[in-house]
């Protein structure tokens, strides 16, 4: 197997894995909308990073956390309904990000692959990242699995039996941030979050507990993945958007089965 | 101001929850004036009042989730407080199962087939949480509440979506609970009448305290009469909640 095809695969499974626990909680508390506007302010943070030439990852996931902060204090003053304001910055803080780059004379960057991602130029650092923010991301969802769990069936019930919900939220935001910014360059900020909802919404038919729905969903993700990259190899189609039509096919498969059973 | 006693264990004859003059404003609209109240463990009070009145202000004050504007909580120390509200906004996504959804609470298997049992829905034990019906759901939610051996348990319209014949069980339930473990019992209705026979005290709001005793007292209080109308005819509870208010105190006035 050529090197760039290996690179590629751990890269996807990579971001299976890490996609499948957040996406389950985008879709158990209903913040796929949350999450697209996380990803989409992401740009603004690449073209920052650029243009003041810090590391992207971490331009990403300071504009991510931003952005989440600006969100929350904006859902608690305003009184627009949450979508109205999650449309207006998501589409804000992309444009802006676009604005702020073309500003940038001096720079010569590929947008189309900070949009819909570039998983064949994969390199070792890229893999660093991910797998090393997995594990972090993993890890401090296994620490904090029983609340966040007894959160997204209830939040009030949760904060009476003593759970720090405004902390763990927080906490959840933060981990998005973090999947975003290290997945944002291998599938870029347009499929991001197709990435974290149709596998969750896919396995949701499936499973009987929290934890197997997080299982069907890494599953299918590297499905996906699978089968996007062969499609992308063999027919020389765009990665990422591969991926997100083998996920959307194995999506309605369920639907399917789940109606003729 | 939230004080706790020093007390380190459940005191019997204090009351366990102290309320002095709790008053809660949100922005210009104040929802919640001047309100006293103990609890004491083994009574059950019923908070009545009509819609916007501030039941549910005045619950989350108890539970400590709402900050009083004004006024002093004082919690005996080491309170375990059992909740059960009014409706589980549970995410049809969610795949969990009754059994699961008791153990978040940390209790093992057998408190939780004994707390199943006590609300009569052991049955249910492995049934998927969202497949359950109204009342099923509310029979699991107060196992769940019972889970811990509450001192107090604060039920938010315990009936809510549940049959004529299942509230009389539910609150039949309720009753024995409160006897047997001895613990408080407070709860929210809109509705004296099909609580009347499961609760000591009641205690009538409208923003500000209107009157309590007794519910055969509070049913012939004059400040009860305002604002349910009379109380020989049940019917008269749903054709005059909006449009009456307590009208002896200028703070009703004007309010929602």
């Amino acid at each position: 197997m050529p090197e760039i095809l290996l690179s590629a695969l751990l890269a996807g499974y990579g971001i299976a894995l890490l996609a499948a626990p957040l996406g389950c909680f985008v879709v158990w508390r209903r913040m796929a909308y949350f999450g697209d506007t996380l990803s989409h302010s992401a740009l603004l943070g690449v073209s920052l990073g650029l243009m003041l030439d810090i590391n992207l990852h971490l331009a990403i996931i300071s504009s991510s956390i931003v952005t989440a902060i600006l969100l929350t204090v904006l859902q608690r003053q305003s009184k627009y309904a949450s979508d109205t304001i999650l449309g207006i910055l998501a589409h804000s803080m992309l444009s802006i990000g676009l604005v702020a780059v073309s500003f940038a004379d001096h720079l010569r960057i590929d947008m189309m692959g900070y949009l819909f991602g570039d998983l064949l130029a994969t390199n070792n650092i890229d893999l660093y990242w991910i797998y090393g923010g997995g594990i972090l991301v993993l890890n401090t969802i296994a620490i904090f699995w029983k609340s966040l769990v007894a959160l997204s069936i209830d939040e009030e019930l949760a904060q009476i039996e003593g759970v720090p919900v405004q902390k763990l939220k927080l906490v959840l935001t933060i981990l998005m941030a973090l999947v975003i910014a290290v997945a944002m360059k291998i599938v870029g900020v347009l499929l991001i979050t197709a990435l974290m909802i149709i596998p969750a919404a896919t396995a949701q038919r499936l499973a009987h507990s929290p934890e197997q729905m997080i299982g069907y969903a890494a599953l299918q993700g590297i499905a996906s993945v699978s089968a996007g990259l062969a499609a992308s190899w063999h027919w020389d189609t765009p990665a990422a958007p591969s991926i997100v039509v083998a996920s959307f096919a194995l999506f309605l498969l369920t639907q399917l089965i789940r109606l003729f059973r | 101001m939230t004080a706790e006693l020093s007390t380190s264990q459940i005191n019997a004859d204090t009351p366990i929850i102290t309320l002095q003059n709790i008053g809660v404003t949100f922005g210009q609209r104040q929802a919640l004036k001047d309100i006293s109240l103990d609890i004491h463990r083994g009574k059950i009070i019923t908070i009545i009042g009509p819609n916007g009145a501030g039941k549910t202000t005045l619950i989350k004050v108890i539970l400590g989730l709402q900050k009083q504007t004004v006024g002093q909580r004082i919690v005996q120390r080491g309170l375990r407080i059992g909740y059960m509200p009014q409706k589980l906004h549970l995410n049809e996504m969610m795949p969990i199962k009754v059994e699961r959804f008791l153990q978040l609470t940390n209790c093992d298997k057998s408190s939780v087939t004994e707390a199943l049992t006590r609300t009569g829905v052991s049955h249910l034990q492995h049934a998927p949480l969202q497949s359950l019906s109204g009342g099923e759901m509310q029979r699991v939610l107060l196992a769940r509440a019972l889970l811990h051996k509450p001192h107090i348990l604060v039920l938010d319209e315990p009936a809510q979506g549940v049959d004529i014949s299942g509230q009389k069980e539910l609150y039949k339930l309720i009753t024995d609970i409160c006897t047997h473990d001895h613990c408080a019992v407070l709860m929210v209705s809109h509705d004296l009448h099909l609580v009347m026979a499961a609760t000591n005290v009641v205690f009538c709001i409208n923003q500000h305290f209107c009157c309590s005793g007794h519910p055969h007292q509070v049913k012939l209080h004059p400040s009860y009469l305002e604002l349910f109308g009379s109380a020989s005819d049940a019917l008269a509870v749903y054709t005059h909640h909006h449009s009456q208010r307590c009208e002896h105190h200028d703070t009703a006035k004007g309010i929602e």
